[in-house]
């Protein structure tokens, strides 16, 4: 089976000061048809900038080189009306505040149904009747109330289900949902995560799932990415990032989670600060916080080792497999 | 229903101020140095019999309260009282002052609006060096007074080049219009500037939104993301900002009707003012101030039309 998007050596760079600089440093991964990827990392990592580059949404300025396919055609050579198409029916964003990604002074049921309308040349009645039953798919009780009313009688949680209920309407074989929950409540957080994640096993919808939550991802993701300074360190499958990390940064996030079986005196955390990408050093970005680094980390950037469960962008993974996993004995 | 509510305390809002702003008016003529009577006999030595006429007609044995209360009474009538000066009633002084004003006025708001909102909206849009150009035609222009436009204008266009009178208000409807052209412009330059600066950082602001990138995410035409999106909530701040630099200009019309001897309400209260006409006097001033207070309530509730979130309070779920 073909995979349905391809996203292979994307390097993206914005103007900052006059200079290009690089957000993203050579990704690639593939995603198939009804499948999830989680795409986890620190703020500034590139996370956003992934899906924004897949979307089609970078700033003004921005240039990406690589490739992206979707369904075997060439994101970045669409004109104006492919661009439209693959809108209308190919990928849906999901953004991470509803409040601020909603516009505030329409009717949510103009929202939703602005694009069925717009684009799918639907009429409004029979828009008006899809979005109804999505909304109640979500879990929004008396819909037609609700489409009725504007964004600010609604609270955070429905409005994010609002923006799921939008993204599905469009019928789209992917979607990007970049910290759908971030901005919601913790138990809010695992409804609407519920809500998308089975409405879109059950459509077959294929997402990429950008989050900071490690356990959120391996919940509803098949496999997880690990960004680091705008590179892609390592993918395998979520089941396997605990027990078995392939990269030095995966093993010290997993790390520096606080567990509720234990009480800990303190956090560990990664010492040193997360680096945007155009500050990385050559060679490995991870290498000046990383515990396991050695000079010749230094010196080229390590090309993505591809193993048995993965990929990883560890040089020295080979001799530090099996033993990165475990948490040290002393903190326990 | 709760639109309804609003609008009603908006009107009630509005007569309060109105009130108000008429016992300020009234009251000012007691401010103003000198006494009412030494105003009415203009300095001359009266007899007694004429200072008790005078007195009986202004009701000034009376108390503050008292005089206002006949004065408003009469404003409600329709009847501002006798011009000192003119010796006619005030209300038929005004009529066709009034209406050079309003001429005068409109035409500045159309030339403001028109223009302030194309200039904004082109370079809130275009992002390059169109957009700098403009803006730095329009923060220009902001710099320039009203006298100072109407003077450059006056040399320029009228004086030099001939192609517009120097001063004078016309006679038919089209030569009023021409007539209007130089002040209307001197009179809307730094406030078509100021408008289009400010349409300019709405449109930014709301085509960087978050819920524009949401519109152009879900593949909408460029046109449709514009008109519904950006501009729609973009006219929310441009409807105030509009609204109340045309209640400004009523102030402005004073200097650029005086520049272009427009016989207006702006360049009578100066005359009027100079010949201590009081009741002239306080009949512009009411009238200039209702005016602008009722363009200040239009503008409210526009914007609650327009915004959602200020009307409708708190329904949350």
């Amino acid at each position: 089976m073909s995979a349905l998007l391809e996203v292979d050596g994307v390097t993206v760079t914005l103007p900052v000061a006059g200079m290009q600089q690089p957000v993203l440093r050579d990704i690639s991964f593939t995603l198939g048809q009804g499948e999830a990827l989680g795409l986890v990392g620190e703020s500034g990592s590139g996370k956003s900038m992934t899906a924004r580059a897949i979307g089609r949404l970078l700033p003004p300025g921005a240039q990406c080189e690589g490739r992206i396919s979707f369904d075997g055609d060439d994101v970045l050579a669409f004109d104006r009306n492919a661009l439209r198409r693959y809108r209308t029916n190919g990928v849906a964003m999901i953004f991470q505040d509803p409040r601020a990604s909603i516009n505030p002074v329409r009717r949510v049921g103009d929202f939703l149904t602005e694009a069925l309308c717009t684009n799918g040349g639907l009429k409004q009645d029979v828009a008006n009747d899809r979005a109804a039953d999505l909304l109640d798919a979500v879990g929004i009780d008396d819909p037609r109330r609700r489409m009725r009313q504007y964004p600010h009688q609604l609270s955070g949680g429905m409005l994010q289900r609002v923006m799921i209920a939008a993204a599905l309407l469009i019928d789209p074989r992917l979607i990007l949902a970049d910290e759908p929950t971030t901005a919601l409540d913790v138990t809010t957080q695992a409804e609407v995560m519920a809500i998308l994640d089975t409405l879109r096993r059950e459509r077959g919808v294929s997402m990429l799932f950008i989050t900071h939550d490690l356990e959120l991802a391996a919940a509803v993701c098949d496999r997880t990415a690990v960004m680091y300074a705008g590179s892609l360190v390592e993918e395998q499958r979520s089941l396997n990032l605990d027990s078995d990390p392939l990269h030095p940064y995966t093993a010290a996030l997993v790390q520096a989670r606080p567990d509720i079986t234990f009480t800990h005196d303190r956090l560990l955390a990664i010492p040193g600060r997360p680096l945007s990408a155009f500050e990385a050093p050559a060679g490995c970005a991870f290498g000046p916080r990383c515990p396991h680094s050695e000079p010749a980390c230094a010196e080229a950037v390590p090309p993505l080792l591809t193993v048995d469960t993965g990929r990883s962008r560890c040089r020295r993974l080979p001799q530090l497999r099996g033993t990165m996993g475990q948490k040290s004995a002393e903190w326990l | 229903m709760t639109l309804g509510r609003f609008l009603l305390g908006r009107l009630i809002a509005l007569v309060v101020t109105l009130l108000l702003a008429s016992l300020a008016v009234y009251g000012a003529l007691y401010l103003a140095p000198g006494t009412p009577i030494s105003f009415l006999t203009r300095g001359r030595t009266v007899t007694p019999e004429e200072l008790a006429a005078i007195k009986a007609r202004y009701f000034l044995d009376e108390g503050f309260l008292s005089q206002y209360g006949h004065w408003i009474a009469g404003v409600l009538h329709g009847d501002f009282g006798t011009s000192i000066i003119g010796k006619a009633p005030v209300l038929s002084l005004l009529g066709g002052r009034a209406l050079n004003t309003f001429m005068l006025v409109a035409f500045a708001s159309i030339i403001i609006l028109v223009i302030g909102l194309t200039v904004g909206i082109t370079a809130g849009l275009k992002r390059g060096w169109l957009d700098r150009t403009l803006m730095v035609g329009a923060t220009g222009a902001m710099a320039i007074p009203a006298f100072v436009a109407a003077i450059v204008l006056v040399l320029i266009f009228a004086v030099n080049l001939r192609w517009f009178p120097v001063f004078g208000a016309g006679d038919s409807l089209s030569d009023r219009l021409y007539h209007l052209v130089l002040p209307g412009v001197a009179l809307a330059l730094a406030s078509v500037a100021y408008v289009a600066r400010l349409t300019r950082a709405a449109v930014r602001t709301e085509a960087d939104s978050d819920h524009v990138q949401t519109a152009v995410s879900r593949g909408l035409p460029r046109g449709a993301v514009i008109s519904r999106h950006v501009l729609r909530n973009a006219m929310i701040p441009i409807v105030t900002v509009a609204g109340l630099t045309i209640g400004s200009l009523i102030a402005g019309a004073v200097v650029i009707e005086q520049v272009f001897q427009l016989n207006g309400l702006g360049s009578y209260l100066v005359q009027a003012v100079g010949q201590k006409d009081f009741p002239v006097v306080q009949a512009i001033v009411l009238i200039l101030v209702a005016v602008f207070i009722v363009l200040n309530t239009v503008v409210d509730v526009l914007y609650a039309v327009l915004d959602p979130r200020i009307s409708a309070g708190r329904q949350a779920a």
